[in-house]
């Protein structure tokens, strides 16, 4: 008995000696390698750490980001916690981390807590991430489909049905559309992406999509998947089948042209980043002065602009306690807006860059970031 | 299961008692009543997180309907997907108890029950993996035979889904899951028959089925209908394998092969909550709530069927 | 868990196997031909139709059995020939329950052994865009969650049992044992909403911590500790414990040196097949531990990775392009996969070579 129990202590003891030995290397990539930093773009040398949470949607542009911003200083660590929308704006706003993404821009109730929390300069919002949401579909024999926002609406209301609708056939003259019936694929947790699509189709189809815009998906009954790739694997699946997801994502589906105004517009990084800097800022006389949220023409009409996009917000402070944070927000956030930091989004996650006239409104609410007092 | 005397009725002769015995003594007791306290405390501290959203005016509850209205197509999803994993895996759980306990061979019987074992071990999230890739897409063409010749019954109305995602398939899945749990106890119960009852069924030339059925099965009962209680309770509460494998798009139906679904409550949670602030957060705490109280009903249930038949069972 | 406890076999049965010798019974090998015959119209009948292996081997197990049934109910009578049916329904029925489990082990090593390199367990997702990248974080983040649950559960279950077994009586040994019953079936997902709820009492809404996992999947291990360790006491003969008294050993010190030391290995084995138990826990994880893609060692500072959730994640939040986030949510189930079988194969050794030679 005696001698079982130490064999086993025995054993025990080098399992968790060779756990701990395994621990103590680390990750192979996480080592710091301040050696290697040559310093682009950025004059000083910082370091420190950034924290922020938020919108789950720009998670895989901030790992871009984050990879690209610790090669140019590598003594800074960005801390992004995907929380959702809108748990990130709660910890900005309790103090608990120094910048927020959000899918949506702060609302009156909210801005009054941000004097609160940054002093009156308040805060700023820019809008550095813009992902175009594409209409993807898998219908056998047809490569190119136009569809008008009504029958967008229609197809995902369940009103339209089958691929033969004539609605269908009206937008696509030259494509011969089978007798299928239309499977509508949406997603079944709560997402930004969806949230922006209902809205999308509460703006640009009133009559034919009569529900409220929101992060639940609205109407019973289509097939629904989870996540993202959840949605293009369940189009894939099925001949018939019409989702949305990102861009980035869509893969080898069909994407379907959007109408806008008389033409159908294809979704493209240069049309969204179009329609953003073609839409109107929030109204300014309630907002403090940085705050750049935008109130997306979800119906324009204007030419080669793709309206279903996804924007999130970085919301931070104008004015912060100590001069450590305020470096490291306006270093870190003039990375995130140069071209350099928004080709890094571009390729991790597939979003749009921002246009130069966000990015020059951008780099005058970065400038204005100081200490408070 | 095996209702051993405890040592602690026989040993009246004290020994002297010490402080170390009465420390000893007293955190062992600690001990016992903190899983009481945990227990109660799981209770109470759901109900503290969910109490926000049981008195919110019905607006601010997701849907704008109310926190009854948000629920109930959930409880009714897991409801039905926990029935359909019952009616698969009882009938399945007991014939292998009965194969391992009375037809396998005698030497291979022990590896065989680890077998069936291994399938409570693998993780749940694993069977959504699978369920996903694996077990929907075959099931597809078995759907559209369903749908074209059994169509007129409610329950396979169709259209079926172009992915095999639908509440069968979950059911199927969840029914592989409980499979162990149901069949271990059944196990359990078949070999406690006592030999003197099957002997006497053979002697009077009973094939080994009349057997089975005269002295086994009935012997038997109760412990398999606490064994399929026991599995109820796995199957209502699983999470992973349905947030992963399951087409949620609301609604009540029972139509089982088509695209259109209810959430289960567990599975909801796990969809919603990681992205939910605020009331939202107590709305799905509550509704977590109401499935703890349904679970611990069944398994409640389930134990004090389990136990009775092992008081009057006369095994010992 | 009746399920994973391991409890000695009785072999009730051994002794009853019926003998079956009958006037006009078939000799041995004529239900084999039969079921052959059978099965091998059902490869005909499938080759007409198109061959396809599921369709072939249901055809042949329903048109074996029904052939098995039809010559018994001729040659020896309908009695026999239902035993005969019966044989097959649960041979097969038998048979149902193996085609899940080796479809999905065989489906998880074939997609999980794609990632199966040393990156993978060098590298976090720190910095990963697309190909690369692995499940370093995640893995230490079950071990750091897995460890501090197991040290929270195994002295509270164990003393809880040796409460239950060496001294509880009466009315409060009935609760506990009833309660810790009814507690090993609380959903999982329930015990993370508990630990959610009792955090945000005290850090507020939004709190992820790798404790908080720990306390979760604490709720769902203690019962099973209590329960395995409760049936290894009462299997220590009393022998022991009088023996003990009868030198003057207090109570206390007969437990400890002599009444838990017996029981070592079982102990050991329900410690083990408990953390077989939680180790791939996801939902309880999910909600209050969150995930990221650095690093953490300190279970009480902010999110950690943990192989499940990391798994989950992987899956259905991938990046750009997407196959490399699901290869590697393979190789992560695959891992997790081979945890839990390693963990149960090491119990069944623990039991095998510790256990008490003394014992009945």
């Amino acid at each position: 008995m005696k001698l079982s129990t130490k064999t086993r202590a025995t054993t025990l003891s080098v399992a968790l000696a060779s756990t701990l030995a395994l621990a103590a290397c680390g990750a192979s990539n996480e080592t710091a390698d301040t050696a290697s930093s040559s310093g682009t773009g950025s004059s000083t040398e910082l370091s420190g750490t950034l924290v922020g949470a938020g919108a789950s949607s720009q998670q895989a542009a901030m790992q871009g980001w984050t990879a690209g911003y610790s090669s140019a200083q590598p003594g800074v660590t960005v801390n992004y916690d995907p929380v959702g929308s809108g748990g990130g704006r709660e910890q900005f706003l309790a103090g608990g981390t120094d910048f927020a993404g959000s899918d949506a821009a702060l609302d009156e109730e909210e801005l009054a807590q941000a004097e609160e929390r940054c002093g009156p300069s308040g805060i700023f919002e820019l809008a550095n991430y813009i992902a175009p949401i594409a209409v993807v579909y898998n219908l056998e024999g047809v490569d190119e489909l136009n569809l008008p926002p009504a029958v967008i609406a229609g197809i995902f209301n369940q009103q339209i049905t089958n691929w033969n609708d004539p609605a269908i056939a009206e937008a696509n003259p030259d494509a011969t559309l089978p007798d299928l019936p239309i499977t509508p694929v949406n997603r079944s947790d709560e997402s930004g992406t969806t949230e922006n699509f209902t809205e999308y189709l509460a703006a640009a189809a009133p009559d034919a999509w009569p529900h409220e815009p929101s992060g639940d998906w609205p109407v019973a009954g289509g097939e629904a998947a989870q996540g993202t790739s959840g949605v293009v694997s369940a189009v894939g699946a099925g001949n018939g089948a019409i989702g949305y997801a990102d861009l980035s994502q869509a893969g080898d589906l069909g994407v379907a042209n959007v109408g806008v105004g008389d033409e159908f517009v294809a979704p493209t990084a240069e049309a969204a980043a179009a329609v953003v800097e073609n839409s109107e800022q929030a109204d300014d006389a309630d907002r403090p002065e940085h705050s750049y949220a935008i109130e997306l023409a979800r119906d324009t009409s204007e030419s080669g602009n793709y309206p279903i996009v996804l924007i999130s917000y970085h919301v931070g402070c104008i004015e912060y306690e100590d001069q450590e944070t305020v470096d490291l927000v306006k270093d870190f956030m003039t990375y995130v807006v140069s071209e350099e930091g928004q080709q890094a989004a571009a390729e991790a996650a597939g979003s749009a860059p921002i246009s130069d006239g966000l990015r020059e409104q951008a780099e005058t609410a970065i400038d204005a970031i100081t200490v408070a007092g | 299961m095996t209702a051993t005397r405890t040592p602690s009725d026989q040993s009246t002769t004290k020994p002297p008692r010490r402080p170390g015995d009465r420390i000893f003594a007293g955190s062992a007791k600690g001990a016992g009543i903190l899983i009481l306290v945990i227990l109660a405390g799981v209770a109470a501290f759901l109900m503290a997180e969910a109490f926000p959203a049981l008195t919110a005016p019905a607006e601010e509850i997701p849907g704008e309907e109310g926190l009854v209205s948000y629920i109930a197509p959930l409880l009714f999803g897991t409801l039905l997907s926990a029935v359909i994993a019952l009616v698969v895996a009882t009938p399945l759980a007991v014939a292998i108890a009965l194969f391992i306990t009375h037809y396998a061979p005698r030497r291979m019987a022990q590896g065989l029950g680890y077998v069936v074992d291994l399938l409570a071990a693998i993780p749940s999230i694993v069977y959504g993996f699978w369920g996903i890739f694996w077990l929907a897409p075959k099931l597809v063409p078995f759907y559209r035979w369903l749908e074209e010749n059994l169509g007129f019954i409610p329950l396979f109305a169709g259209p079926t889904s172009s992915t095999g995602r639908t509440m069968l398939t979950v059911g199927l899945v969840l029914a592989i899951m409980i499979l162990p749990i149901i069949s271990a106890i059944s196990r359990e119960v078949f070999r406690q028959v006592p030999t003197l009852h099957k002997e006497a069924a053979l002697a009077l030339g009973a094939t080994r089925w009349e057997m089975i059925k005269m002295a086994v099965i009935p012997y038997g009962k109760s412990g398999i209908i606490g064994g399929a209680m026991l599995g109820l309770g796995r199957a209502l509460g699983e999470t992973m394998a349905v947030a992963i494998i399951l087409s949620v798009s609301g609604g009540i139906t029972f139509n089982l092969i088509s695209s259109a679904n209810p959430a289960t409550i567990a599975a909801n949670i796990a969809l919603d909550f990681p992205e939910s602030t605020g009331i939202d957060v107590n709305t799905l705490i509550a509704s977590g709530l109401a499935l703890f109280v349904i679970t611990l009903a069944v398994n409640m249930l389930a134990r004090w069927i389990v136990n009775r038949r092992a008081d009057f069972s006369g095994a010992n | 868990m009746s399920v994973q406890t391991p409890t000695p076999t009785t072999g009730a049965s051994a002794s009853t196997r019926p003998q079956q010798k009958h006037e006009n019974a078939l000799p041995r090998w004529v239900p084999l031909a039969v079921f052959a015959a059978g099965a091998a119209l059902a490869a005909l009948l499938s080759a007409l139709t198109g061959f396809n292996v599921v369709l072939f081997v249901i055809y042949a197990v329903v048109l074996g059995t029904l052939a098995v049934y039809v010559v018994s109910r001729v040659a020896e009578g309908r009695r026999r020939a239902t035993d005969r049916l019966v044989t097959s329904v649960v041979t097969a029925a038998f048979g149902i329950a193996t085609v899940p489990l080796v479809a999905l082990v065989w489906e998880v090593i074939g997609r999980g052994s794609e990632r199966f390199d040393g990156e993978f367990f060098g590298a976090s997702l720190q910095g990963i865009i697309g190909e690369g990248g692995g499940a370093y974080h995640a893995l230490m983040g079950t071990l750091i969650i897995t460890a501090l649950t197991t040290a929270l559960s195994v002295p509270i279950g164990l003393l809880a049992a040796i409460y239950l077994v060496e001294y509880a009586q009466g009315r409060l040994k009935r609760a506990i044992t009833f309660f810790v019953d009814v507690m090993t079936g609380i959903p999982s997902i329930v015990a993370g909403l508990f630990a959610y709820a009792l955090f945000v009492l005290i850090f507020g809404p939004g709190i992820r911590l790798g404790i908080m996992g720990a306390i979760a999947l604490s709720v769902l291990m203690i019962p099973v500790v209590v329960r395995s360790a409760e049936e290894v006491l009462k299997l220590v003969p009393n022998e022991l414990r009088e023996a003990s008294y009868a030198l003057g050993v207090p109570k206390w010190r007969t437990i400890t040196k002599v009444v838990l030391p017996t029981a070592i290995a079982g102990i050991g084995t329900g410690v083990t097949l408990a953390i077989a138990r939680v180790i791939g826990e996801t939902a309880p994880l999910l909600i209050t531990v969150g995930i990221t893609n650095a690093t953490n060692f300190d279970p009480f500072d902010g999110r950690m990775a943990t192989l499940p959730v990391y798994a989950y994640y992987q899956l259905t939040q991938p990046g750009v392009p997407p196959q490399f986030a699901i290869d590697r949510a393979w190789t992560a189930a695959l891992l997790l996969i081979m945890l839990v079988m390693g963990l149960n194969v090491v119990a069944r050794l623990i039991s095998r070579f510790f256990a008490p030679k003394t014992g009945r």
